[in-house]
This record gives C-alpha cells, structure tokens and sequence, in this order.
C-alpha cells in the first residue's frame, strides 16, 4: 500500500476525493450498514428460533446456514439474479438498482449474527428466564431485560464481521449492479474497474481506504470480544 | 400460553421467510432454470473445452493451496497457543485479516507488488519468471484469502486440550516430533480436518482476488469462478448456471460433510 502515497499525500487525497470513487464510498458504507442492521435484527430471530423453537426440519434448516460460508460469491451474484432478474419468475426485477446490493451483501452476510448469537443462546439458562417470568415480568420485558444484554456482544461482534464483509463484498455484486457510476457502483467495483483501465495509483488509493475500514472493524471486534469476556468474570 | 405460542410461530415464520427470500428461493430457480430444458444442454454447456479447463485449472490451485495453509494453519495455532513470543498479539489479530479484507484490494496488493513497476517485479521480468496474468500470482491469491481458516479451527481446541499429555510425552522421554505426532495431532485431528473442508471451500470458490491477478486470459488463467462471469457476459446464461450448478453442488457437499463432523468435533 506504499505504492498509494509513493507520489505524495496530495495525489492520494486527489484519487480518493474524485467524485466518482467518494460516491462509491458513501453507497458501500451506507449499504453494508443497513445489512449490519438487517443482518442484527433478522439474524438475531433466526439464531432464537433455532436454539428455542421445535419444528420439523430444523437440523436441515440450521446445517442451510451455512450455505454462504461454501458457496461461491460469484454463484452466490448468480442466483439473486436468477430470482430477482430480468427472467424472474416472480416477476421481481431488481437488477441495476440498489436493492440488489443490498440483497446480494445480505446473501452473503447472512450467517455472521446467526452463528455468533446461537452458541450464546444455547448456554443461557432458561431458569433465569423463567425466573424473571414469575418474578411478573412478561416477554417483551424479559427479553429486554434478560436476554438482551447477554447476547448483545455477540450481535455486536455478529454485525461487525457482516459490515466488514459487506464493505469488501466483490464477486456476488460485479453480476446484478451493472456498476453504475454514481448509482449502482461500490467501492470494491471501482477498484477493479481502476484496476482493468490501468490506474493503479487510484485504485490504491480507495484500497487503502477499505483497507483502514477493515482495521477498524476488526479492531471493534476484539474490543467487544475483550469487554464482553471482562463482563463476564466481573 | 396462547400468546406465547402466537409469537413463537410468528418468530418462526419471520425466520423461516428471510431464509427463503434471501437464501433457499434464489438457489431453487438456479437448480430450476439450469435443468428446465433437460439435462443434455446443462451437460453441453459443462463439457465445453474452456469450461474444462477452468475447472482443472480450479482444482490445481486448490490442490497446492489447501496443504500449504493446512501446515501453516497448524503451525500458526502451535505458536499462538502454545509459545510465547515478542508479536504474538500482532499475529493473533492479522491472522483474522484476510477474512475482513475485500479479495479485491488483496488482488491489487499482489498486483502492485509483482507488476512490472512492483518491488518483485522488476527483478522477476529479468529472470524471465512470470507471476502476475499466470498460475503462480493465482495460487498467491488464493492462499491468502484462505488462510485463517485452520488456524482459527485448530486455536481453540488446542486451547482446551491443554499441554498436560504432551508435557507427560516429553517426560517420558518423546522428542518434540514424536509428541507432535502421537500427542497433539491425534487430539485436534477433527478440527484440522473441519478447517480443511472450509478451505477447500473458500479455494474453490475464489473470485475478487483471482479476477484481479490472472488478466482472465480464456483458456489460460481462467478458473471456474471466472468463467461463470465470461459465460454470463457472453449472454450464455444457460453456460453460466450450469457451471454454477457444478460449484454450488460442491458447496453442498462441504455443507454435509461439516454437519457430519462437527459433532464429533465438539466432543473432543
């Protein structure tokens, strides 16, 4: 990453505040975060009917978790468009729009808060909740109260690798955005095409900023991870 | 009760409904669309000489790369846990790093230094070795972006063994080969094997850092990631499923055997 400030601070800032790669930036941020929030809320549901609910099924459903982890990025692209494509059969076209950013970083974030939260929930002990049921509380307030605060920090770490997925997330977005400057184009897709039209220096440049970004979230992660094993001894 | 069981079903169908929405539905039509019209033009479209080769070039990187991380996975998570050395806490954190790390900027990263401007690359182009646009900057790619998955496996379960038995080895006399194998690999044999699969996995599955390296010369340094975005750019949609089809099945192969092994993973 030398190579992005070899020509001096003021042609790294130049490459990063092109107009074109600050949109690209705003967009991957804006997006990977509302798949962090959707990833937080959808995922925590999951993880809660997996550990607490019966069904017919379940183990099938569980081992499908996981899917994302095996499955290829570019298939991964491949099948939201055969779903929600020009030949849909739903008849739900979302391709060159926003919303197949966010379904296809959602495809490929999904497992991130299921699995951080379940082993949680599997060893939270259903006396204290049951305790706090008799103590008059109802299950909005337990929840709240009880559950909430011990499977926060895996929400949190749960999220946190989503939004580092999602902010880096290359092969299931290059099919279904059509990488329209200013409209459909990430920060991942634009470092490629930089790439492919042989401006590195630029390329650099935005990588360096992802690269800051992934830091940064890896860094949260262990500070979670570190807060919430203190919590626990305390 | 009656409420209690309304929101448990209402959970349930939330959860059920994101997972088809997201998940189950768009790989249904992909299986749907690539046998819609039979099997023979989903075989055709596989049995096409680049498509072969993509996918043997695949399965050549993946050969080479899954060992080399597989010994460095488990010598990673020996120093982690059982040495104490000036760095370790740097180790420990980067080693995270590729998982958190677009493919696209670990492409550029290894674009840059073995380019012909790069700091190898230069030094390279005199003695006629070729990296970037060739097998060698692939396999490169690949390594990194698969190589936390061992090691994160092995760490733990190395963590909850314990040293006690390989202490009791080295008493009686073992040296530290013999108690490396007799001893510890023996006991994190499961995860070793469980961090295996998921880099299988991830080699396969490669894309954002190989598309950047290889300069996807068709029939050259095409792997079979890429060559499901040629086929689908040469608006050969049926060529592009079918390939998929073959990936993703793998992927469902991964997913079985892990469901097999964790168990036993975990009762060790």
């Amino acid at each position: 990453m030398w190579e992005a400030t070899s020509d001096g601070t003021q042609s790294f800032w130049d490459a990063v505040s092109n107009p074109e790669a600050v949109a690209a930036l705003k967009l991957t941020l804006a997006t990977a975060i509302g798949v962090a929030l959707l990833n937080a809320v959808l995922g925590t549901v999951t993880a809660w009917v997996l550990v607490r609910d019966n069904f017919r099924g379940k183990s099938v459903v569980n081992a499908i978790i996981d899917l994302p982890f095996a499955l290829p990025t570019i298939v991964a692209g491949l099948t939201i468009l055969a779903l929600y494509g020009p030949r849909s059969p739903v008849g739900i076209d979302v391709t060159y729009t926003r919303t197949a950013i966010v379904l296809a970083m959602m495809f490929v974030t999904l497992p991130f808060v299921v699995r951080t939260v379940q082993p949680v929930l599997d060893e939270l002990d259903l006396e204290v909740e049951e305790a706090a049921r008799s103590l008059g509380a109802g299950p909005a307030r337990t929840f709240v109260r009880v559950i909430f605060p011990n499977i926060l920090p895996g929400i949190l770490s749960g999220m946190a690798l989503a939004f580092a997925k999602a902010v880096g997330e290359f092969g299931a977005l290059v099919i279904i955005t059509g990488n329209l400057p200013f409209k459909t184009e990430v920060s991942s897709v634009y470092i490629f095409s930089r790439i492919e039209s042989g401006d590195s220096a630029s390329a650099a440049a935005v990588a360096v900023v992802l690269l800051g970004i992934s830091f940064v979230a890896l860094l949260s992660i262990g500070a979670i991870r570190h807060f919430a094993t203190r919590h626990e001894r305390g | 009760m009656d409420s209690s069981l309304a929101s448990r079903l209402g959970l349930r169908f939330v959860a059920l409904s994101y997972l088809a929405i997201v998940l189950v539905g768009p790989l249904a039509v992909v299986f749907w669309r690539t046998f819609e019209h039979g099997v023979e033009p989903a075989w055709n479209a596989i049995s096409q000489a680049d498509t072969i080769h993509a996918f043997k070039l695949t399965l050549i990187i993946t050969a080479i790369a899954v060992p080399v991380n597989t010994v460095f996975g488990i010598v990673c998570a020996l120093a982690i846990v059982r040495r104490s050395f000036r760095g370790k806490g740097l180790l420990n954190a980067f080693i995270d790093l590729p998982l958190a790390l677009s493919p696209v900027v670990v492409g550029l990263s290894l674009f840059l230094l073995y380019g012909r401007q790069g700091w190898f690359g230069g030094w390279l182009d005199d003695h006629g070795i070729q990296v970037l646009f060739a097998l060698p900057s692939m396999i490169i790619a690949t390594v990194f972006v698969s190589l936390p998955f061992v090691a994160r496996e092995v760490v733990p379960t190395l963590r909850e063994v314990g040293d006690d038995q390989e202490q009791a080895a080295r008493t009686l006399g073992a040296n530290g080969w013999q108690t490396f194998w007799k001893i510890t690999l023996p006991s994190i044999r499961w995860a070793v094997i469980y961090g295996v699969i998921l880099t299988t996995a991830r080699c396969l599955g490669e894309y954002g850092a190989v598309a950047v390296v290889s300069g996807r010369l068709q029939g050259q340094t095409e792997t079979a990631t890429l060559r499901v975005q040629e086929r689908y750019e040469s608006y050969d949609l049926a060529g592009a499923y079918a390939i998929s089809i073959v990936l993703a099945t793998m992927a469902i192969l991964v997913l079985v055997v892990m469901t097999t092994i964790r168990p036993r993973e975990e009762a060790h």
